[in-house]
């Protein structure tokens, strides 16, 4: 039996490593070409976690790092799937994430955001997802905030997510943004994705059907990774 | 008009930022919230093996460290096993062996370092056998998509290494090795651009 390796990753719908309009990226984006390997034993594994590793509490990002009582801002619960190319989710597999506060600064010794630190909030959460690949957080809405690139660059309200899937070549981080904001569409690392439909992807729509009525909104994003081929057995096709 | 294909496409990857750490090590960030930090402990204290200390930079176009980077590494066991059902020696990994690392750098140098067991040779490909290795991941500020990478020992025998013998400009190669610069302590600085220029891998 040979091992299912993973379909090629599409460089086309993924940012390249030199995008000048986002200026950091100038110094670090190497300029010789990757080298292509087929999928070894190496790449298709990765690491997996359980719930020995997290506790429960660690996907409230509202009570998580409670203090003095709830973090300011609106409160919004995040959930969605995370699932393969070829549609099927993506079970037991660690999703983290981080963000900032609602007015828009991280809690990070680096960030000096004259915006004020939340004392009741930490901005990072993780969870497994569920048997089907379903995951959920709760938070406030981060808020947008200014960073040097152009004089006045803002970066959009966003969430940024990491996740592993099954094997290594799947690694994955990304940014969730929130459906009708204006400044998507101004931002230089959002414009390091060339296609348009990739960006789309990144946005979450509210979602009033997961919303809990007199407590919080909803926003729907679901991850996919990279999918699978079929393992070659005795020339059948398994899976898929 | 042929038939829709229907599948999905992976989610475009964005710059893990210069605030990363807030979700993958809020230590680093400077707070205290989870219980356990993911990552800290690779091989375990009961694993068989060489124990070893891997240090370096990363380093800019410029030359300039990499101060905010964020590294993880995946790697076999001492005897050449990963702790994931896919390899078919997965029950004889070594106990408490996870093979998954996540690598945190000082915020004034740039400087790394990890504690692990040296990895054993892994199958590759057509049964050709891969000289010791360890996966490396790369995010940070100014990276838009993970860089992957590969780190061998100048101290093994790579000489028959299917993925270093694919790198065509054999001076190339060397961007992949290790240094030993003491018993059991390797150095292996990484270059993202300009002379020198790490081999990255789109695996």
């Amino acid at each position: 039996m040979k091992p299912a390796e993973f379909y090629q990753r599409d460089r086309t719908s993924q940012p390249p490593a030199l995008t000048p309009d986002y200026k950091t990226s100038v110094p670090r984006s190497p300029r010789l070409a990757m080298l292509s390997l087929q999928g070894s034993m190496s790449e298709i594994t990765g690491p997996t976690f359980g719930h020995s590793d997290i506790d429960a509490i660690d996907n409230d990002l509202i009570r998580n790092y409670a203090k003095t009582g709830d973090p300011v801002g609106e409160r919004i619960i995040v959930h969605g799937r995370v699932l393969d190319e070829n549609g099927r989710g993506i079970p037991n597999t660690l999703v983290e994430i981080w963000q900032a506060n609602a007015g828009g600064r991280y809690r990070h010794k680096k960030d000096t955001y004259l915006a004020p630190i939340d004392p009741n909030f930490g901005g990072c959460g993780r969870t497994l997802t569920d048997d089907q690949g379903h995951y959920h957080f709760r938070t406030v809405k981060p808020g947008a905030y200014p960073w040097r690139n152009w004089v006045n660059n803002w970066r959009p309200a966003h969430i940024h997510v990491s996740v592993f899937g099954t094997s290594f070549s799947q690694r994955l981080i990304t940014q969730m943004y929130f459906e009708g904001d204006p400044l998507i569409h101004k931002c230089p690392i959002v414009a390091t994705i060339p296609d348009p439909r990739a960006i789309d992807q990144l946005i979450a729509p509210l979602d009033m059907n997961a919303a809990i009525p007199l407590d919080c909104l909803a926003y729907k994003f679901d991850i996919i990774l990279r999918g699978r081929r079929s393992t070659l057995f005795e020339n059948r096709l398994e899976g898929n | 008009m042929a038939q829709p294909l229907n599948y999905l496409k992976e989610s475009a990857s964005q710059t893990a930022g210069p605030y990363v750490h807030i979700g993958l090590a809020p230590g680093a960030a400077g707070f205290d919230i989870y219980r356990t930090q993911l990552g800290e402990d690779i091989a375990g204290p009961d694993a068989p093996g060489e124990r070893i200390r891997v240090e370096g930079v990363v380093m800019d176009g410029t030359g300039a460290p990499v101060k905010d980077v964020l590294l993880e590494v995946w790697q076999a066991d001492a005897a050449g096993i990963y702790p994931h059902a896919e390899d078919p020696r997965f029950a004889d990994c070594a106990p408490g062996f996870r093979g998954w690392g996540r690598v945190i750098t000082d915020f004034d140098t740039g400087l790394w370092a990890f504690d692990t067991v040296k990895p054993g040779p892994v199958m590759g490909r057509n049964g050709r056998m891969m000289a010791p290795h360890i996966s490396f991941w790369l995010v940070a500020r100014g990276i838009n998509i993970g860089l992957n990478t590969r780190m061998y020992f100048e101290d093994e025998d790579n000489s028959a290494d299917p993925v270093l013998n694919l790198v065509e400009q054999a001076p190339r190669r060397e961007t992949l090795l290790a240094r030993k610069t003491g018993p059991g302590h390797y150095r292996f600085d990484i270059r993202l651009q300009g002379d020198g220029e790490t081999v990255f891998l789109d695996i």
